[in-house]
């Protein structure tokens, strides 16, 4: 169950299963991806889904990230949710790569995940989020 | 020089707030320090044996007067009134305490500067030539393109928690000044066809186990340079290792695959960020190209320089090199004095080069990777009174690419990781060999030395390498020889069982009487290494 979430629809609870499960059985909408699960697996059956639960064991381990934006790339509109050791001061770049769910493991403080979103109001670089980069408002 | 704009200083602002409010919760003990770690090692912050050491940014080693001023201010208000320009083109304090860093960082934003992705697993300072806008070998003026890659990696959100940290050089020259094959993506800007472009070498390294980046790509278009480069990242962000931290560089996933293999993948991954729109557009280009536009050259200066002192001329033949404009020079001030810790600077130093910068050089300053401070534009006619401000302030050693010219790590004296000193080795070498004349008769010996096996001080690439390691809790150090850093990258290789601290100044001393005894007509040491091989040179060590 994700402790923050910034999507307008409803929750649902659904069990995310494996990968490994997901591709061999039609019916689930929600799968759970591992660092090491190649998420373009997932692209032939965005229909489908409406929740990838993408984990994170580590904090340091990065390739969630990746996997989020290939998502997001491929027009997936569903629920993004990060799992695992997932930080506060991770979120917000979670947010530009396309997470819109958070499931940490540790309790986030709401006043610094709020201060941290709002922080910097300019990106300099395109990504999976509506941020428009710097780039683009200096030539238009 | 670049200039920031509104956005530039905004988002560098929100840094200084985000970063201190950072330090905050983790004095307030909110964080543990194993989760503050990552936040301060992304800006910079690093736990030394004795105290937290800062490493602020230089990107691609350029500064202005008032930034080097800045670094003296530093240095002197929250340091012990010195600094250490390291092998990145960065500077570095080593006795910074936790709760200053955020004033710290509040004065280097006032002169657009910051410590943002100095450190940590994530795209670095981006480096550069340090003779860049002065050389005439250079086909344009290489900071856009690492200015433009400054901006698209700082906070890039899916690359900052990569396997391990990722540098990126880029040159604009066929003679390479920036060891630019020896970083995780090498650029050299090339032109094709009248058109400017990127050559990608993806995969050098030093560390423990050192790498030549193998040509990714020859050309790479400025429509799609960002794209090329954010697929480079996208393959290593996924596939590189994370199983094992010495295994977890680029380098080592792209010897795995193979070049090709890698290349194969990026060029995959590019069809598709292609269509992503992260290309700005070339104005983006032009725009950060017109801050690096030639100063305003005086014509028609002397290109005579009076060479009546003697002690002047030896400086001006060592120190001095050409610049592409007639009537101007390129000076370079090596903080390599004998005696001395290299690359460290006093406050009162980095105040005097920021004045001669701002008088003489068009208000500006480089930093080298051979940790040296280069004034890229400085009238002939000024030379001498450049020297003699430079000896006043104990900067005007004669020593450039010579001997006693050695990069070197910090070492057991400040690092962590460090197994050996570094300082008191490259000093005791530079004793040996303190008279100028005997190193201007041994000509360009680049000697590097290395605390420990990551390389931090760029052995592998020395002519002459120095690897310091432990052997059963003493320091031992082993001998290199053949490497280099220039546009004939190569790797050094150890001759043997090691030596103690004596006795590596003795080995060096051996190999360097046996080259005089070897060499042919103006070889310089590497030359002769490479046409006699290894075997004389191990066999005059070893005897």
């Amino acid at each position: 169950m994700a402790e923050l979430r910034f999507r307008d629809d409803e929750a649902l609870e659904q069990p995310a299963v494996t990968l490994d499960s997901f591709l061999t059985q039609s019916n689930a909408t929600a799968v759970r991806l591992e660092p090491d699960e190649d998420a373009r697996q997932l692209i032939p059956h965005l229909d489908r889904l409406t929740l990838v639960e993408i984990a994170f064991p580590k904090f340091r381990d990065g390739r969630g990230y990746s996997s989020a934006r290939i998502l997001r790339e491929a027009g997936y509109t569903g629920e993004l949710r990060a799992q695992g050791d997932v930080l506060v001061d991770q979120i917000a770049y979670m947010r530009r790569c396309g997470f819109d769910s958070f499931a940490p493991d540790a309790p986030l403080d709401d006043a610094v995940v709020a201060a941290s979103l709002a922080r910097y109001d300019h990106a300099y670089q395109a990504a999976a989020d509506a941020a428009v980069p710097v780039w683009k408002l200096r030539h238009g | 020089m670049y200039k920031y704009d509104q956005y530039d200083q905004a988002i560098v602002d929100a840094r200084v707030a985000e970063f201190s409010d950072q330090v905050r919760r983790r004095l307030a003990g909110d964080i543990t320090e194993d989760q503050f770690k990552p936040l301060r090692l992304m800006n910079g912050l690093y736990l030394q044996l004795h105290a937290y050491m800062l490493r602020v940014a230089i990107p691609y080693g350029t500064l202005d007067s008032r930034q080097m001023r800045m670094l003296a201010h530093i240095a002197r208000t929250y340091d012990r009134d010195y600094g250490h320009f390291t092998t990145r083109q960065n500077i570095q304090y080593n006795w910074i305490k936790l709760e200053d860093a955020p004033a710290i960082l509040e004065d280097l934003a006032k002169v657009e500067m910051h410590a943002i992705q100095t450190s940590g697993n994530c795209i670095r300072n981006i480096s550069s030539d340090q003779y860049a806008g002065a050389a005439a070998d250079e086909i344009t003026d290489p900071r856009p393109w690492a200015e433009l890659l400054r901006q698209w990696s700082t906070f890039h959100p899916e690359f900052s928690y990569l396997p391990r940290k990722f540098k990126i050089a880029v040159i604009a020259a066929d003679e390479d000044r920036a060891a630019m094959r020896l970083h995780d993506i090498g650029i050299q800007i090339v032109t094709r066809d009248g058109q400017l472009g990127a050559a990608f070498y993806v995969g050098g390294g030093m560390g423990r186990t050192p790498m030549v980046a193998p040509l990714i790509k020859d050309f790479v278009p400025i429509a799609d340079y960002l794209s090329y480069a954010e697929a480079c990242l996208r393959v290593y962000n996924r596939y590189g290792r994370r199983d094992n931290i010495y295994k977890a560089r680029i380098k080592i996933l792209i010897h795995e695959l193979g070049a090709e293999e890698y290349a194969r993948q990026v060029e995959a991954e590019f069809a598709h960020v292609k269509s992503l729109g992260i290309d700005p557009p070339a104005a983006e280009l032009d725009r950060i190209a017109a801050f690096f536009a030639p100063p305003a050259f005086e014509t028609g200066l002397p290109d005579s320089v009076d060479r009546t002192d003697p002690d002047f001329a030896v400086w001006l033949d060592q120190n001095v090199k050409a610049h592409k404009q007639p009537g101007y020079a390129i000076v370079n001030i090596s903080l390599k004095p004998v005696g001395g810790i290299p690359g460290d600077a006093s406050s009162a130093q980095i105040d005097v080069m920021a004045d001669l910068a701002e008088r003489y050089s068009f208000d500006e300053l480089r930093v080298t990777h051979a940790q040296n401070i280069v004034l890229p534009h400085v009238a002939k006619r000024d030379l001498y009174a450049v020297w003699q401000a430079l000896t006043d302030a104990d900067l005007a050693a004669a020593n450039l690419d010579l001997i006693s010219d050695i990069i070197a790590c910090p070492g057991l004296d400040y690092c962590s990781l460090a197994n050996a000193r570094s300082i008191p080795v490259a000093q005791k070498i530079a004793q040996r060999f303190a008279d100028v004349e005997r190193q201007r008769t041994l000509g360009e010996l680049k000697l590097k030395i290395s605390g420990c096996i990551n390389a931090c001080g760029h052995h592998h690439a020395g002519h002459i390498g120095i690897l310091g390691v432990d052997r059963k809790g003493t320091e031992n150090y082993q001998l290199l020889l053949g490497g280099s850093g220039a546009e004939d990258t190569s790797l050094g290789k150890i001759t043997g069982p090691g030596f103690d601290e004596d006795g590596i100044v003795d080995a060096v001393e051996r190999v360097t009487d046996k080259y005089l005894e070897l060499r042919e007509g103006g070889e310089r040491f590497l030359d002769t290494y490479r046409r006699v091989g290894f075997d004389p040179f191990k066999e005059a060590i070893y005897g």
